[in-house]
Order: C-alpha cells, then sequence, then structure tokens
C-alpha cells in the first residue's frame, strides 16, 4: 500500500473497531479512552522534579490513589503506537515527515510553524478535553456507542470547535481540492 | 495481566486505524473542512456496531455501562476549545500516538503540547471545579433513562441517522 494508496474500507475498519470495543469491554471491563494517559504521563512527569506538589494537586490524585502508576489506558495508548507501527511497516506506508501533504499546499515544509501550531494545538486540546472529561475515544466511541448525553454534548463540541478553526486556518475555500 | 490486554487492544485498535489511513492528518482536517469524511465513516460505523453489541450484551446481563456525568458546560466550552486545537494540530489524543507510530512525528510535537496543556488543566483544576464544572451538571445520563423509553429506540435512531450520513458521503464522493 502506497502513501496514496486508498487503505482499507472506513466502514469496515470501523466496524471491526466496534467489534473489538464491546469485546475490549466483555473481557476486560474497559472501555476506550486516550486522555486520561496524559494525566498519568503528566503526573509522573512532575513527581520526578516536584513529588510535594503533585501529592498537593487534587487533579493529579484523583486518578492517582486509585493507581499510582500505568493502567490499562495508558498501555491501551502505547498501543495504539506500536499497532500503528507495525502496520505501517508490513503495508509499506511508514513515512518519517513533520508535514502533512494539505499542510504543505498551504504553509510550504514543516520547520516551526508546523512546530508551533502542533504543540500549542495538543496543549490546548488536551486542556479542552480534560475539562470536557473525554476525547473523540472516550466520550466519542465509548460515550456515544452507549447512547450516552455527555457523549452527544461533548462532540458536538469538538465538531463545532473544529469546523470553526479548520476555517479560519484554511480560508472560506478549505484551501482547495 | 489487565496490562497486557491493554497493549494488545491498543496494538489491535492502531492497527485498524492506520489501514483505515484515520490517523492521517490529512484525513482528520479534511473531515473538518467537510470535504473527506473518511474518519467520520470510521467513527460512525464503529460507534454503531459498538452500540449494537454493547445494548445486546447488557440485555443478556454479560456487562454494565460506565456513563460518564453529564456537565453541559464542560462538555461544550471543553469539546470547543478540544475542537480549536485540534483543527490544529490535526490528530487527537490518541491518534497522535498513532501518527507517530507511522512516522509521522508532528504527533510528537502534539504529544508534547498535550502534556503541557494537561499540566496546566491540573492547576486550574480546584478553580473549574466551583465554576464550569458545576454548569448544568445532571449526572449520568444517557438519552434511554432522560426519556424513560426502552434504548434500543436510541440505538435505533442512531442506526438509521448513520446510514443515512452514509449514503449522502457516498452521494457526494465525500
Amino acid at each position: 500500500m502506497s502513501q496514496t494508496g486508498k487503505g482499507m474500507n472506513p466502514y469496515i475498519a470501523g466496524g471491526l473497531a466496534g467489534v473489538l470495543l464491546v469485546l475490549s469491554v466483555l473481557v476486560a471491563g474497559n472501555y476506550f479512552g486516550a486522555s486520561t494517559s496524559y494525566v498519568r504521563t503528566t503526573g509522573l512527569i512532575e513527581q520526578i522534579v516536584a513529588p510535594e506538589h503533585v501529592s498537593n494537586t487534587s487533579y493529579f490524585m484523583k486518578y492517582f490513589e486509585k493507581d499510582a502508576g500505568i493502567d490499562w489506558q495508558w498501555m491501551f495508548v502505547l498501543g495504539i503506537f506500536f499497532g500503528s507501527f507495525l502496520s505501517a511497516n508490513f503495508s509499506g506506508s511508514y513515512k518519517w515527515t513533520d508535514t502533512p501533504d494539505r499542510w504543505k499546499a498551504k504553509f510550504g515544509s514543516g520547520g516551526s510553524k508546523r512546530f508551533l501550531y502542533a504543540f500549542f494545538g495538543g496543549a490546548i486540546a488536551l486542556f479542552g478535553v480534560r475539562m470536557a472529561g473525554g476525547c473523540p475515544s472516550g466520550h466519542g466511541l465509548s460515550g456515544m456507542a452507549q447512547l450516552s448525553i455527555s457523549g452527544l454534548l461533548a462532540m458536538v463540541g469538538f465538531f463545532a470547535g473544529g469546523l470553526i478553526m479548520a476555517r479560519l486556518i484554511y480560508g472560506s475555500n478549505g484551501g482547495g481540492k | 495481566m489487565t496490562l497486557a490486554i491493554g497493549l494488545f487492544t491498543g496494538v489491535l485498535f492502531g492497527l485498524l486505524m492506520q489501514r483505515a489511513l484515520v490517523l492521517r492528518y490529512d484525513k482528520q482536517l479534511g473531515a473538518l473542512l467537510l470535504k473527506d469524511m473518511t474518519i467520520v465513516k470510521f467513527m460512525l460505523s464503529a460507534i454503531v456496531v459498538a452500540a449494537i453489541g454493547l445494548h445486546l450484551c447488557l440485555d443478556l446481563g454479560l456487562l454494565e455501562l460506565s456513563v460518564k456525568g453529564t456537565e453541559v458546560g464542560a462538555q461544550l466550552i471543553g469539546g470547543g476549545l478540544f475542537g480549536i486545537g485540534w483543527a490544529m494540530l490535526g490528530y487527537c489524543p490518541g491518534t497522535a500516538w498513532g501518527a507517530l507510530g507511522e512516522g509521522r512525528y508532528d504527533g510528537l510535537w502534539g504529544i508534547l503540547g498535550g502534556w503541557f496543556g494537561t499540566a496546566i488543566y491540573a492547576e486550574v483544576y480546584p478553580t473549574l471545579q466551583t465554576s464550569v464544572l458545576t454548569w448544568g451538571a445532571y449526572g449520568k445520563l444517557t438519552w434511554a433513562s432522560m426519556l424513560g423509553i426502552n434504548h434500543w429506540i436510541p440505538v435505533l435512531v442512531l442506526t438509521v441517522i448513520s446510514i443515512l450520513l452514509f449514503r449522502f458521503f457516498e452521494k457526494k464522493g465525500l
């Protein structure tokens, strides 16, 4: 599969992901989620430099009281990395780059501008997603599949913010194509 | 054991997302610019299949739901902020790791930023606890429990809406 290949049918791949979620709940009792792993990692990093500060920070202790280290979800997120790495290498679609095609067409090669957008985008995204209490995995997949009100509200927020910001970045014609 | 199962589940999920190309910035921005609905097709297919499977198993008493509490203010404001950051980064918290896995190392900048954003959130959390997080907090609600109806009705509505959307996407070549 090349870089421009069509990839696997998204309906089938998505459907299989849905089956995987059901099996995960049945076998391990765990719904998918990703953003809580960022809280754990941040807490563990801060613990190295300022352990007292972490034990005095209620938000970290909220999670560390249950389990002070890595948990199911942390390994799940690490697994996404390895699964993608294996799949990309076996299918020949691994590509070492910091510049997505759509970005390149609008702004040219990566460099500091791509770094700044990605870094601060990540910062705003994780701040927001912790406020919302879940990401497109936790609220999106797991929440929507349970037909929860919180999941739908969060998804409305995700796409409202995303649709507006994408227009602001790429202009009203959406960067052509 | 729990950790090993978590890793294995993640590997399979990462593999499916990589094959369906949904880990790519171009696909995520494609959806936000309404030009390429690949990620929406993937997500909604997963949601519909999981919704049917979960509620079937629920009826059989094989599992329990784990519904997150409704916090209208936090979910709309926090969700909106996430959306803004998502459009800038082009990956979400899980797919940033997946993108890095397939060599797209701008995902790593997003992960580093994500840790930074989380650190700030942890500092302001006590303030938010007495403000935003209390706005419209109605507890753990599903469509079925809120409306007092059988849970298969919202599952059916979700399925029908998704299929209509899929047909629309295919017709428009999105």
